[in-house]
């Protein structure tokens, strides 16, 4: 088993923290994984993105050509990433922010992550939502070791934090 | 032990730190900030000297004189910012002085850009400054090596007394993985504040260092040698070091090599990627091995002199993110009795898993 996963958004979604716990997670499994940031001159506003890499067999490229599942943000990532992904392969799109997408060729799934996120009291969870719903259909690690990561990287101050994400993640594995 | 997620570049600040680094300067630069960030930030809670340098020649010159007082010293920058310190490298092989130098490598030439790439392996490998020298350069391929070299690299300066070089990229600096600490994190342990004067403690075993010459006589470290005849003689010491580093000190991986036809020959980032197609290959039963050399200096030559002569060989393939610079060790060292191919890429571009297969399937059409 080998999944390559591309995550793109907009500076401040939390791209590359949904990408850093799915990694931990998956260390915690002892899976091998990889984590690649997008380190370019990024500009406010624009694109942000990170590729994770799972397996049960040493990784070679941390770079990934063609994902086998994309999750996209917001409407200038689905622009920049929605060739780089496999024929059949996981979209996962946040329609709260993106244009409504249709390809025959691949698994599309639209919710409004950032208006889910809104109702629950936090825009900001809207990356944990997705995760959420990414992990409900590709169960590469599951929801409790995403939950205790959540648990142990949230620092002192922001211990009030944890709750709103594990319930975010929680109602994004519901999603269909 | 822990298992911590950590990029690259925090890898080789972490190693470098346990394994008694007393002394850091340099100046910023991308692909490789999080390593300096991440001394400015551990170096003092240690106890240990953390310099941000005015400029990249400011910064080697300051490891020139760390050295020479007999600490761990060290300073890491990417490829247009080491083109700068050549010259203090010349000098601190000059002076045989051990420190580390740390590349993590951008795609030139110039400025370039900010993206992965291996073309500064002539620059490493054939001593980017002036004079008759040599770094030994050691190319780790992931996160945990990165890690694990330093140990070594610190070792073989202290040995031998001379600059060792650490050649990495954007994408080994940059990318996370799990990472195996063996000693007790120093991250993790901020409440031991006691400072360990890392300067003294290394300097008790260089009984060269420049500690001060009370009740002994002085001691030199100088790079200038103006009486006639001493130059060379001083040569002639230096290339038989030289020597003995080649003799004893060459380190490569080698995989499926015994019944191998196609031998595929990469380092560092790349030979994860050609590895990874290897392995896919001969789970179809494909005769591909691989050799990845983790000295680029000294070069691991004799296994290449062993197999090229051998029945089964038919060929060696050449992967790097440059336009074939290791290119030209494999050549020297096959002497052509195999033929050698070549697939390189640079500028940001990487070889990918399917542009190797493709290249292998044209090698073993033509054969």
């Amino acid at each position: 088993m080998t999944e390559r996963i591309i995550i793109a958004g907009s500076g401040g979604q939390g791209i590359m923290l949904l990408g850093k716990i799915l990694s931990e997670a998956a260390m915690r499994e002892n899976k091998f994984v990889t984590w690649l940031p997008a380190y370019g001159a990024e500009v406010r506003g624009g694109t942000s993105h990170c590729m994770v890499v799972i397996s049960d067999k040493e990784i070679g490229s941390p770079n990934i050509e063609k994902a086998d599942s994309l999750i996209i943000m917001n409407g200038p990532s689905l622009m920049r990433f929605k060739k780089r992904i496999k024929e059949r392969g996981l979209l996962i799109i946040n329609s709260s922010l993106a244009s409504k997408y249709k390809n025959i060729k691949l698994n599309v799934l639209e919710q409004p992550f950032s208006d889910i996120a809104v109702g629950l009291g936090n825009i900001k969870v809207a990356n944990m939502l997705a995760l959420g719903l990414f992990l409900a259909k590709k169960k590469v690690v599951s929801l409790k070791s995403v939950s205790e990561v959540i648990q142990a990287i949230a620092p002192d101050d922001k211990k009030a934090l944890v709750e709103i994400n594990k319930k975010a993640l929680e109602e994004g594995s519901g999603l269909k | 032990m822990k298992k911590i997620l950590m990029t690259g570049n925090e890898a080789i600040a972490e190693g470098a730190i346990q394994a008694g680094c007393g002394f850091y300067s340099g100046y910023p630069i991308t692909p490789q900030n999080e390593l300096i960030g991440y001394f400015a930030k551990h170096m003092p809670e240690k106890g240990r000297i953390f310099i941000q340098a005015e400029s990249e020649l400011a910064a080697i010159n300051m490891v020139f004189g760390a050295s020479a007082a007999g600490a761990r010293a060290m300073t890491s920058s990417s490829s247009p910012g080491i083109s700068l310190k050549q010259e203090g490298i010349s000098y601190i092989a000059a002076a045989e002085l051990p420190a580390v130098i740390v590349n993590v490598m951008r795609a030139g030439p110039g400025l370039g850009n900010i993206w992965p790439a291996q073309s500064d392996y002539f620059q490493a490998t054939r001593s980017g400054g002036h004079g008759d020298y040599h770094c030994i350069v050691l190319a780790p391929a992931s996160v945990q090596e990165s890690y694990d070299i330093m140990f070594l690299a610190f070792d073989l300066a202290d040995k031998y007394r001379n600059p060792v070089m650490i050649l990495s990229d954007g994408i080994l600096g940059q990318m996370m993985e799990p990472l195996v600490v063996s000693g007790e994190l120093l991250v993790a342990s901020r409440k031991n504040k006691r400072p360990i004067n890392q300067l003294t403690t290394h300097q008790l075993t260089k009984p060269w260092a420049l500690t001060g010459c009370k009740g002994r006589k002085p001691n030199i470290a100088k790079s200038f040698y103006l009486k006639e005849g001493d130059l060379e003689k001083f040569n002639l010491r230096l290339q038989g070091k030289y020597k003995n580093i080649q003799d004893k000190e060459t380190r490569y991986e080698g995989l499926f090599l015994e019944d191998a036809k196609i031998i595929v020959v990469a380092y560092g980032t790349m030979a994860r990627i050609a590895k990874s197609v290897v392995n896919k290959l001969r789970e179809q039963g494909k005769k591909i091995g691989l050799i990845r050399p983790v000295t680029l200096w000294p070069f691991p030559k004799k296994i290449f002199q062993r197999l090229a002569v051998s029945d089964k060989l038919l060929v060696f393939l050449v992967i790097e993110m440059s336009y074939g610079q290791m290119l030209e060790d494999v050549q020297l060292a096959v002497n052509g009795k195999a033929p050698v191919e070549f697939l390189g890429r640079s500028g940001g571009g990487v070889p990918t898993e399917e542009e190797i297969i493709k290249k292998l399937q044209a090698i073993s059409f033509k054969l």
